[in-house]
């Protein structure tokens, strides 16, 4: 039966890929769907860039098993949209076309800042992404018996056919399905798990109180050390603004105004989304129990489906294990186009080339990119197997927050501000979350030198002392000087290109 | 519209109207930016700190629930007022721009 909604999934999104291909021609067409989508329509696909099966499968398994905490960790991921509304979007799309760094580039000197960002970029993009495949492979693995190794290829053969064939176009309805098939799913759940507790929220919390204890329902079962939880809130906050695959989005609209009212409609679903998880978690705890949800997968993703099959049957698990199989593809397919972005357009086409690089050159390197990307991933994927890379997406925040954003601050707000600021912040940040992370409890266990598993608290001040350390250390006319004219672009979307 | 030279991007952001709407741009951003953080960042530490809100208020549900589910509420009414502050915003934009093209910017 799941194998069946798993096809009829496979179908449709091929279709659309065919669909999308024949209206595919430009590099605008290929990286932001010739700026053709609607702000609610790249609101949704927001939406389902972003949440991950890591959320739906993950958050609904923390819940279950750990109760408060893991509805303390749904909160970051909506919050984080409001530093996205109000400081990046709009300014972004009125001076961007593709990346990030197209912003940057208005003040800076092209080819550092273009090289050190496409840099930052692509490994967001791969952290991030080898955690949703290797995710998926165990997730697949446990819903249709799939060999681990057959579903990464799988998932993996189908996000490059999506990029490469179909680019922006694809994904962005790709995500549109996903978006509308998990909204629909969780739904469903939501509803009749309340109808078990005549509709009402009170009645489900006295029966969890009762059957687990109050303090299940207190914080304090999942993070011990306050610190960590405050680091990952940091982490998700600051982060979620410099992921490159929800940044590249906000070029895919044509105006300003139609960016703000993405981030709206994303925002309303997304919130909506997780504020159910809480009904998905304490539903399956009570209605499935913990011990079989353990019993099925020791980290508790299989609380979701087994909610589902307790409460529809055979039918609904099926559907709803298609509906995690379409949220990991289009996560994934959202990662590979941004990264391929950063690869053609900032490193090949402005660094390499100088800028020199025809159309059909440009579009050329992003498909081979793509193929790269997606080919690269999918080894780092295989290898990975059994490994425990749930820190991976942890890491990928804590880059995109120390890394991107005080560059994009910065750049936007302060008018000394220069090249080496911009490359010594983004080096910074990088390095420092990455080694932080290395020397965390993450990898060295119990002995750790570094006590936070996230490493936001103290790499997100260091990515911002680095790019005020690079600036006020160096002289650049150039970037001073041309302060007023992003300025004015960023703030009115007056004189932006088409 | 062709704005090759720098002056006249000088030009528009020594213009009232450009200084005005930074203004209350700036303004915004920071108020609403300082109440959400804190706002925010209230939970994990009241959570993590003390037991404050542990207090029962519906049957089983307590006060920290409540506080968690409020975050989801208090970010849709800052999307929705930023929202009419930024359509007000957009006007200004608009006039500016029509100024603009009659090269009668002030």
């Amino acid at each position: 039966m799941a194998f069946l909604f798993f096809a009829i999934i496979v179908l449709i999104t091929l279709l659309i890929t065919y669909w999308a291909s024949r209206r595919t021609s430009t590099t605008a067409d290929f990286y932001v769907a010739g700026k053709s989508i609607s702000g609610w329509q790249n609101g949704i696909a927001i939406a389902g860039d972003y949440m991950s099966a890591a959320s739906f499968l993950g958050i609904a398994g923390i819940i279950a098993l750990n109760g408060f905490d893991g509805f303390m960790y749904s909160v970051g991921w909506l919050v984080a949209y409001l530093v996205v509304l109000i400081v990046v979007a709009e300014p972004l799309r009125n001076t961007g076309r593709y990346t990030l760094a197209d912003m940057l580039a208005y003040r800076m000197s092209r080819k550092p800042v273009r090289a050190v960002a496409a840099l930052s970029t692509i490994t967001i993009s791969t952290f991030y992404m080898i955690a949703q495949l290797v995710g998926a492979g165990g997730i697949i693995k446990l819903l249709l018996g799939l060999d681990y190794e057959l579903s990464i290829i799988i998932i993996g053969v189908l996000m490059i056919l999506y990029v490469v064939f179909g680019g922006m176009l694809a994904t962005t309805w790709v995500q549109i399905i996903k978006a509308v098939l998990l909204m629909t799913g969780t739904l469903i759940l939501s509803f009749l798990v309340l109808s078990k507790f005549h509709f009402s929220m009170v009645e489900m919390f006295n029966q969890v109180s009762e059957q687990y204890g109050q303090a299940f329902l207190e914080p304090g079962k999942l993070y011990k050390n306050p610190l960590d939880n405050i680091s990952l809130g940091l982490a998700l906050l600051a982060g979620t603004a410099g992921l490159p695959h929800i940044l590249i989005r906000f070029y895919t609209v044509p105006t300003a105004r139609e960016a703000r009212k993405s981030v709206v409609w994303a925002m309303l679903i997304i919130g909506a989304f997780y504020i159910m998880t809480t009904f998905l978690g304490f539903g399956a705890a009570l209605l499935v129990g913990q011990d079989k949800i353990i019993l099925a997968d020791q980290s508790g993703n299989m609380s979701a489906p087994l909610l589902a099959e307790a409460l529809g049957g055979t039918y609904f698990l099926a559907f709803i294990s298609a509906v995690a199989f379409a949220t990991i593809l289009a996560v994934v397919a959202g990662l590979v186009i941004s990264a391929a972005g950063a690869f053609a357009h900032d490193f090949y086409a402005n660094v390499l080339r100088n800028g020199k690089a025809t159309e059909s050159e440009q579009i050329r390197v992003a498909r081979y990119g793509s193929v790269g990307v997606g080919i690269i991933s999918i080894i780092l994927a295989l290898l990975c197997k059994n490994q425990n890379v749930a820190f991976l997406v942890a890491l990928a925040f804590a880059v995109a927050a120390s890394a991107n954003l005080p560059v994009i601050i910065f750049s936007l707000f302060w008018k000394r501000f220069n090249t080496y600021g911009a490359v010594a912040g983004m080096l910074t940040g990088l390095l420092s979350s990455i080694i932080l992370v290395i020397i965390s409890p993450n990898v060295m266990g119990a002995g750790a030198i570094f006590p936070l598993k996230n490493p936001a608290l103290l790499s997100v001040p260091l990515g911002f002392i680095g790019a005020i350390l690079g600036t006020l250390l160096s002289k650049d006319t150039m970037s001073e000087e041309s302060y007023t004219e992003l300025y004015v672009r960023a703030n009115t979307g007056i004189g932006m290109k088409d | 519209m062709e704005l090759r030279h720098s002056n006249q991007w000088k030009k528009i952001a020594r213009s009232s109207e450009f200084i005005m709407l930074m203004k209350r741009r700036r303004r915004f951003q920071i108020f609403s930016a300082t109440f959400f953080v804190i706002y925010y960042f209230a939970l994990p530490v009241l959570a993590g700190y003390t037991g404050l809100l542990n207090k029962k208020v519906f049957g089983a549900m307590n006060g920290i629930y409540l506080f968690a589910l409020s975050q989801f509420f208090m970010a849709w009414i800052i999307a929705f007022i930023y929202v009419r502050h930024a359509n007000q915003l957009d006007q200004t934009i608009e006039q500016m721009k029509k100024d603009l093209s009659k090269g009668a910017l002030s």
